[in-house]
């Protein structure tokens, strides 16, 4: 029987030589994740379950990474619940304040993911590892307790879309203008349950932090999982970061899609999504005359090297708006310490934006940049619903690195063309 | 497994940002979220929720975050069922692992008006709106996850 990429990994993860869609397998998992919102329930399910042991130390990962560093006692003492049980369990994995970065960023930095490899994470959006040729999908509590506890997984088959990308993207539009496109073109549940296979010609125009803000966004679209075709690009970046062993599972010719799309990405334009859904896009040329009060340029969507070196090509020898507060968070140690040693740091100090210590903070509403009523954002985060970044009547539009820093610099929502002639 | 309540009625794509605000999250007490239940879309929600009432939303309920704060803050605040048109994958997930009834019927959501008394009978299949005098028949759930529900969870469950 022809099978998709998720159908082959799949396969091998439950112990069969082929999966239907629709089928329920328990799948064996390769790393169990959660992070300082999510994990606490996990584990006050395991204790509350009288289990004394984790299936295997090396494969769970713990990420204290939403409201770090920690923002009031709440959240301390729900970090310390994380502490506890890493060091009770003998967790290896588990990324104290000094380590820890945004979990999506981090884990394949680490090369704790590579592809062929099955993830569950309690974090919704644990679907970017599919940049790297992986299965991966976010989980509740819930499924991350007895996953610590057995290393499986019950999951139904997906069935597949399959999106087809030609031609090479026009300067300034990134991973994230194309994925906010796609999600503009099918709807917030236009592949719920399904899986978003992306493969085709146009792969070699974009970058591995590229396909992260793509695969991390799939949920966004109702998606179970998006996975890249493996290439030389995707092998690289793991050679680069991993000493494990990996596989590639490549879809079959004749596999079976539910529906199948061509984007050409020479057509695709910088794209924003309006409030309070990611599939109200409009292109830049539609926005209109949208003054705005903060600018977020960071998250696991948007937090990595290359989003940072695009904000700082863009902000170089410019200034942020009077009226606009501009907030930058490198999504990991590592990325941090890049943009020092790169000077993008000084162009990000001297252009009046702050930079943060890794944390995914904002994004949610947690902290480090929230919204008062009737406030505007424009943020190369994931969601816009009502409410997630402060005040119930502040507004977020999702955007691209590029976008967001020409926004920062003009006081409204900007193409970077506006900035720099 | 019989439910009776009445009818608390939204929307589509009723997001987990809203059923419990990120800026509650700093706690998993399910008392304490409860009190902070549909806050961002219905401040009155949880002054007016009474015990066996029954959440009907549209299309893609409880998209967005993992948490399971959110299935944790609607069955705390003493919501009996949530009937949908569609429910997001992990929201999907979530319920069934803490023991939350949910039910896909997207004739039922249509039909249903605010207030109105809506009787459940999952071992039946059954849906009848007393207001309406409409019955609805419901697909059982596969056995796999009938057996999670009927074991009270997925820890219960995988301890079996």
């Amino acid at each position: 029987m022809a099978m998709t990429m998720t159908q082959k990994i799949l396969a091998k993860g439950s112990g069969n030589k082929e999966v239907k869609p629709g089928q329920l397998i328990k799948a064996k998992v390769d790393m169990v994740l959660g992070n300082d919102i999510t994990a606490p329930v996990a584990i006050s399910e395991f204790e509350k379950a009288g289990l004394t042991k984790v299936f295997d130390r090396k494969k769970i990962a713990l990420v204290p990474d939403h409201f770090t560093p920690n923002k009031d006692i709440k959240s301390a003492e729900q970090v310390k619940i994380m502490r506890e049980f890493a060091r009770k369990m003998g967790i290896e994995h588990y990324f104290e304040i000094g380590r820890v970065g945004i979990e999506h960023a981090l884990l394949p930095e680490q090369g704790l993911v590579v592809a062929g490899d099955i993830v569950i994470g309690a974090d919704s959006h644990t679907c970017t590892y599919g940049a790297l040729g992986a299965f991966s999908t976010g989980v509740g509590s819930t499924d991350m307790a007895a996953a610590m506890a057995t290393g499986e997984v019950w999951l139904k088959v997906p069935e597949a879309i399959k999106f087809n990308l030609i031609g090479k993207p026009s300067e300034w539009v990134s991973g994230k203008d194309i994925i906010l496109h796609i999600i503009g073109m099918i709807g917030v549940d236009g592949a719920l349950y399904k899986s978003m296979e992306f493969s085709g010609e146009g792969l070699e125009f974009l970058s591995m932090d590229d396909r992260f803000a793509m695969a991390n966004m799939a949920i966004e679209a109702g998606a179970k999982n998006g996975i890249f075709e493996v290439d030389s690009e995707t092998l690289k970046y793991i050679a680069e970061h991993s000493e494990r062993d990996y596989e590639v599972f490549t879809a079959d010719s004749d596999a079976e899609y539910v529906r199948e799309y061509t984007i050409d990405l020479s057509k695709v334009q910088l794209t924003v999504s309006f409030p309070h859904l990611p599939e109200n896009t409009k292109t830049i040329s539609e926005v209109g005359d949208i003054p705005i009060d903060q600018v977020v340029i960071g998250s696991c969507t948007n937090g990595r090297m290359e989003d940072m070196r695009m904000a700082a090509k863009i902000l170089a020898g410019k200034k942020v708006h009077p009226d606009v507060r501009c907030i930058i968070i490198p999504a990991t140690q590592e990325i941090w310490k890049q943009c020092m040693n790169e000077g993008l740091f000084e162009v990000f100090i001297d252009s009046g934006c702050v930079v943060s210590t890794p944390t995914c903070g904002p994004c949610l509403g947690g902290h480090m940049g929230i919204l008062a009523e009737g406030e505007r954002a424009v943020s190369t985060t994931n969601r816009n619903f009502v409410g997630r970044m402060g005040h119930v009547r502040s507004e977020v539009y999702l955007a691209g690195p590029a976008v967001a820093a020409a926004s920062a610099v003009t006081g409204r929502i900007s193409s970077p063309e506006e900035v720099i002639g | 497994m019989k439910y009776e309540g009445n009818v608390i009625k939204y929307g589509d794509n009723v997001d987990t940002d809203v059923i419990i605000p990120a800026r509650y999250l700093n706690t998993f007490d399910e008392k304490e979220l409860a009190k902070h239940c549909m806050e961002d879309i219905d401040k009155t929600f949880v002054t007016r929720v009474k015990p066996g009432d029954i959440i009907v939303g549209g299309f893609n309920f409880g998209c967005g975050s993992s948490r399971e704060h959110a299935p944790i803050a609607i069955k705390a605040s003493g919501i009996s069922c949530v009937i949908a048109k569609s429910f997001a994958r992990i929201f999907y997930r979530n319920a069934i692992n803490i023991g939350l009834p949910i039910v896909e019927c997207p004739e039922c959501v249509d039909d249903a008006e605010e207030g109105d008394k809506i009787g459940i009978d999952l071992d039946n299949g059954v849906i009848i709106n007393y207001n309406k005098r409409k019955s609805y028949t419901i697909h059982p759930f596969p056995e796999f996850i009938q057996g999670i529900i009927k074991a009270g969870g997925l820890m219960k469950y995988i301890r079996q």
